[in-house]
């Protein structure tokens, strides 16, 4: 892990984060739906960018593909067609018009993110002072937890290594001052990349630009219930996420995550045991969908593994 | 394009139809989303399908495949009715106040002159202008003479009114008023519409008519040689422009200059015939200087063996004996076992030429074949048998197959031809694989024994074989800077001016085609191309993206051709004044203290050319004006008129329901065996149109994986009204059968799809992607052309891919 002097938060660890690199700027990807073609190069530069091949797949009678997002592709398109009203200027046919709604899924990097709430290896989950969650796949134990906590559904689990994967918002590009590979490849510039402030300063323009047009409900997706994102959209639709393939209205970490968190982990965090994970992670590889239960969690005590891996991590 | 992809922003309204720009051209689409944004621009999108454009339009309208033309005809009698048009444009900058000559006509869908023996227009004199006793055409600017133009366009499209649009585009009347009232807007002069098309336009037995009447469109509105305006080209292959540039057809000589056919033997009249003189008084008319461009073509190519005595070796050129020896030629003869030998450079006629039976044949007739590719093409499999994908029997096919492995356009040097007629010079990034050599290095090879051949063995026609200029540093391989120089021109011997002062020195690189000469001074390989690489360098390496006038004209960055011009006939983007139309459109104007034309752009004009003198914009065109009467230059009349496609899925022609004739373009290319594989709509009741994916390129992508992945497999699309009918679902296996053979493919059901009523029935349209085959790394798949009709455009011969018939049912 390069960088840890920005790491500000890290799964299941109770040690206090570093300071020195507080005032870093917050950083956003802003996702303009209304200007997405759908093109999907942004999954290709994102596979080209982190070296991911998915499979050669199947047409299931839709343009999206792969179907869903996997351990080897981190964004998607996903397309939706679904008729809202005439907004073209004055409302000549009195009829409802088709819509093809296009949206980039793929993690939002949440301020306050429910995966790094839920997992429960140490540093496999990290919260960078630029706002971008990071997973360490090193720490990696492939329990799913990440996927239970995570109010969009993003992490999968590779069948290959039964290790959890998501968008990195390209944080090793963002770490020498570029932007992600897959604003890079976009051709109509409808994913832009910058301060969190200057893009929610040009999401107002889009907004505003897109009510002129007789969008009267759009609007920027920055969704309090997880302390805003630091992947936005904007959104012809704002009162209705739910068109644009199922984004959630008002998401918002499970509160079954969020007790876990604020009951048990603080104990759990100064018993867990590396040497037991160890153990019982082997054991549930063969089906990392299924949730542990509490008493499988909680491992013997054992406070020097832990210790020493924490000095394996700042060295 | 008459503009260029940077201009798209500065339009008001942008109409993409006849293509799906943001599908095809996601890269450049970008400038309509800067139009959008920044110059809160309005996007239109008319296609048969809800497309990838029309999910970020503001208005979209579904149309009838092959009814472009009644669309936009009812769009030229809405403005002329309303009086929405420029009306000042008009009446100075085209042909509208020319009066026709008088055994003009046209009548139940066929001009005059039609012999429906050879399907062709034989006789063409009555589609001109009529000439006053001074040889110029005869004029009423007050467009109030029945003959003259304005008038004949108003009556020629009288007949396309609202209802007649709306049942034969099968678009309900309040859609279409909607878009028309919209681009009615465009109509004042400081706003610009920019039209984006593609293949959709073009591969149609009447597409260039097509197009023709969207620059009718922008004439009416004013916005040829405006900046934001233009008729644009969105071309379908990275380096496309630059073959037509360079004359890669049968019947062309680079830089658009054409060859002679068998009956024009004598070399003056030959270039008379070029050398267009004005026909109204005091005009530019700028092909009169052809013949410097075609003397400076010979020397480049004959040098020392082209004199005056020998007419520039007029004699060794080929002389077409009949109008084209072009694909649909060849493989016609093929078919027929009249060819020996077929090379392949470039093209894939397998996956890429309709009827993909009758190629197949006309391969196996061959003795051999030669396939020049990066890629393992299935026209270079033709011979193997996969299965159902290519159902052949290897043992009856004795054609000889010999690959050429070639390098990509990623590991050459050179220059690529954009849309935008911009030459841009790249560099190679990788070396080419294997044995893989540029095809220049392969063609050098090939010439230097052909040569050797006839040196050592004669034949019978070997003087423009031995005689070629062949003067590189390694003759086997010419490099890309000796070829660029070379079409970009030098001075054979000092060049003087009128004072007798040397301007260029022997063996100097030319600055423009301007100073080329008819007396073997000069040599130019393609005289519009002169000026990309002169005495100052290689122009087409340039890098400077400066914008002074703040118009998104960056004449720094590579260069354009003709003279490094961007915007064709920019001299209309100022009033007769030569003032701009309107601030917000300055971008060439005349300044008085300086006594030139200036701006933003190459002025498309005569630099010197006072407005008082009245010379008009359009300098190629011998009137100076823009043509709503297109004359004799095109085969298929002088206005556009709707025909159906060869294949329709009704009737006959709504518009001459009683003339069979009429049904179809009267001029449209076809081969008598080619009619008989034409279906009927009682079998084949579907329109079907195919078309390219954004995920894909052609047939080539289908070879690298993560494109692959993005786009998998074969599919169709149809609605879901027709999914009923056929019985099945989104996902279902679909066979789709047409006269001349079926694919089968994976379904997908869409709102995207609507059944449109034409007439009194409800027509389904079939949605079908091009991309997949027997090679390369996605999932196998039919090649579609197993599907479409030999058909070409009647001027272009470009093949109907967009409209025919077929049969859609579950596998």
């Amino acid at each position: 892990m390069i960088n840890s002097q920005n790491i500000v938060a890290r799964s299941a660890t109770t040690l206090p984060a570093p300071h020195v690199r507080d005032d870093v700027v917050e950083v956003a990807k802003l996702i303009d739906v209304s200007k997405c073609i759908g093109c999907k190069a942004c999954q290709v530069a994102c596979m080209e960018w982190n070296d991911l091949r998915d499979e050669v797949g199947e047409c299931h009678g839709v343009y999206d593909n792969p179907m869903d997002l996997t351990a080897d592709s981190w964004t998607v398109m996903r397309f939706n067609e679904v008729e809202t009203d005439f907004v073209g200027g004055e409302d000549v046919s009195k009829e409802k018009e088709l819509s093809w709604l296009i949206r980039k899924d793929g993690c939002m990097h949440c301020a306050e993110p429910g995966c790094l709430e839920a997992c429960p290896a140490p540093g496999a989950i990290v919260k960078y002072a630029n706002g971008i969650v990071d997973f360490d796949s090193n720490n990696c134990i492939g329990c799913g937890y990440c996927i239970t906590g995570c109010p969009f559904n993003i992490p999968r689990i590779s069948e290959k290594d039964s290790k959890s994967y998501k968008c990195t918002l390209c944080s090793d590009r963002v770490n020498v001052g570029l932007e992600p590979a897959c604003v890079k490849a976009c051709p109509t510039n409808c994913i832009e990349f910058g301060s969190k402030k200057d893009m929610l300063a040009r999401a107002d323009k889009r907004v505003n630009d897109l009510k002129e047009r007789g969008y009267e409900q759009a609007g920027i997706y920055d969704p309090a219930g997880v302390g805003g994102t630091h992947v936005m959209y904007v959104l012809h639709h704002s009162d209705e996420p739910g068109l644009y393939s199922g984004l959630a209205k008002d998401p918002r970490i499970s509160p079954v995550v969020g007790a876990w968190k604020g009951i048990t982990k603080p104990i759990m965090s100064a018993i867990l045991g590396i040497t037991a994970f160890a153990g019982f992670f082997h054991y549930i590889t063969k089906g990392p969908k299924e949730e542990p239960t509490d008493e499988e969690v909680f491992g013997e005590d054992d406070d020097h593994h832990r210790v020493s891996r924490e000095e394996e991590h700042r060295s | 394009m008459t503009n260029h992809w940077v201009d798209i922003r500065n339009a008001n309204m942008i109409l993409s139809m006849g293509g799906n720009s943001a599908e095809a051209h996601p890269v450049g689409f970008r400038w309509v989303t800067e139009a959008i944004e920044h110059n809160k621009a309005k996007l239109i999108c008319i296609d048969p399908r809800y497309t990838r454009t029309c999910a970020v339009a503001d208005y979209k309208a579904f149309i009838r495949t092959g009814t472009d033309i009644t669309f936009l005809g009812g769009l030229i009698h809405y403005l002329i009715t309303t009086d929405q048009i420029q009306r000042e444009y008009v009446l100075h900058y085209t042909d509208a106040s020319l009066l026709v000559r008088e055994d003009y006509g046209f009548e139940d869908g066929i001009f005059t002159g039609y012999n429906p023996d050879n399907h062709s227009y034989d006789d063409k004199s009555s589609w001109m202008y009529e000439l006053g006793d001074d040889g110029y055409a005869l004029r009423d600017m007050s467009l109030q003479h029945p003959r003259c133009v304005y008038q004949l366009m108003r009556e020629h499209y009288s007949r396309y009114d609202i209802d007649t649009v709306s049942s034969i585009c099968g678009m309900p009347r309040e859609h279409i008023e909607h878009i028309w009232s919209e681009i009615g807007k465009m109509a004042v002069p400081h706003q610009t519409m920019t039209i984006l098309y593609a293949l959709g336009w073009t591969q149609h037995s009447i597409g260039s008519q097509i197009i023709r009447t969207a620059a009718m469109v922008q004439l009416l509105l004013g916005n040829m040689g405006m900046p934001g305006g233009g008729i644009n080209a969105l071309r379908g292959h990275s380096n496309i422009q630059g073959l037509t540039d360079l004359g890669l057809l049968s019947q062309l000589l680079p830089g658009y200059m054409s060859l002679a056919n068998a009956k024009e033997q004598d070399y003056s009249a030959y270039i008379q015939k070029r050398a267009k003189q004005p026909i109204l008084e005091g005009e530019v008319s700028y092909w009169k200087n052809y013949e410097k461009f075609h003397v400076s073509l010979m020397k480049s190519w004959f040098g020392d063996a082209a004199t005056e005595d020998n007419n520039w070796c007029f004699d060794w050129l080929p002389k077409l004996s009949k109008p084209l020896y072009d694909v649909l030629d060849t493989f016609e003869r093929m078919h027929k076992g009249e060819l020996t030998g077929y090379f392949c450079q470039g093209f894939n006629p397998l996956a890429s030429f309709p009827n993909r039976q009758k190629v197949t044949e006309g391969l196996s007739r061959l003795k051999y074949l030669v396939v020049m590719d990066p890629l393992n093409t299935e026209t270079s499999e033709f011979w193997k048998n996969y299965g159902e994908y290519n159902d052949v029997d290897s043992s009856q096919i004795q054609t000889e197959v010999i690959r050429l492995p070639t390098t990509c356009f990623a590991e050459d040097d050179g220059s690529i031809t954009n849309s935008a007629r911009w030459l841009q010079w790249h560099w190679a990034a990788a070396q080419g694989p294997g044995e893989a050599r540029p095809d220049t290095r392969i063609m050098g090879e090939l010439f230097i024994r052909i040569r050797d051949l006839y040196r050592e063995e004669g034949g019978v026609f070997p003087d423009p074989i031995l005689n070629l200029d062949w003067d590189y540093d390694i003759p086997e391989a010419p490099s890309s800077e000796e070829l660029a120089q070379e079409y970009n021109g030098r001075a054979l011997v000092d060049l003087t001016d009128d004072n007798g002062n040397v301007t260029r020195r022997a063996g100097e690189l030319l600055s423009s085609f301007s100073e080329m000469t008819a007396d073997g001074r000069t040599a130019s390989g393609c005289w519009i191309f002169s000026g990309a690489w002169t005495q100052d360098g290689n122009q087409m390496a340039r890098r400077d993206n400066s914008d002074p006038y703040g118009t998104g004209n960056t004449l720094g960055w590579a260069w354009a051709w003709p003279a490094n011009r961007r915007v064709l006939y920019n001299r209309a983007s100022a009033d007769t004044q030569g003032r701009p139309w309107g601030k917000e459109k300055a971008f060439v104007w005349w300044s008085s203290e300086q006594g030139r034309w200036v701006g933003a752009d190459i002025p498309d004009f005569p630099v010197t050319s006072d407005p008082a003198l009245g010379q008009g914009p359009f300098i190629m065109q011998p009137e100076g004006v823009g043509h709503f009467f297109a004359g004799q230059s095109m085969v298929d009349g002088p206005f556009p008129e709707h025909y159906e496609p060869f294949e329709s899925p009704i009737d006959n022609n709504p518009l001459h329901p009683n003339n069979p004739l009429a049904k179809n373009n009267p001029a449209g290319r076809i081969y008598d065996e080619d009619r008989k594989a034409l279906g009927t709509r009682e079998e084949f009741p579907h329109a079907a149109t195919t078309y390219r994916l954004t995920e894909h390129f052609h047939f080539w992508t289908k070879h690298a994986r993560l494109n692959a992945v993005v786009q998998p497999e074969q599919f169709v699309e149809i609605s879901h009204q027709l999914a009923e009918e056929v019985g099945v679902v989104a996902g279902d296996w679909v066979r789709v059968s047409s006269n001349r053979g079926f694919i089968k493919a994976v379904a997908v059901v869409t709102k995207r799809m609507q059944p449109l009523r034409i007439g009194d029935r409800d027509v389904h349209h079939v949605g079908i992607p091009i991309h997949w085959g027997f090679t390369g790394v996605a999932k196998k798949g039919y090649l579609i052309n197993a599907l479409t009709p030999v058909v070409g455009d009647a001027n272009t011969q470009t093949p109907e891919y967009k409209s025919f018939i077929v049969k859609v049912e579950k596998a």
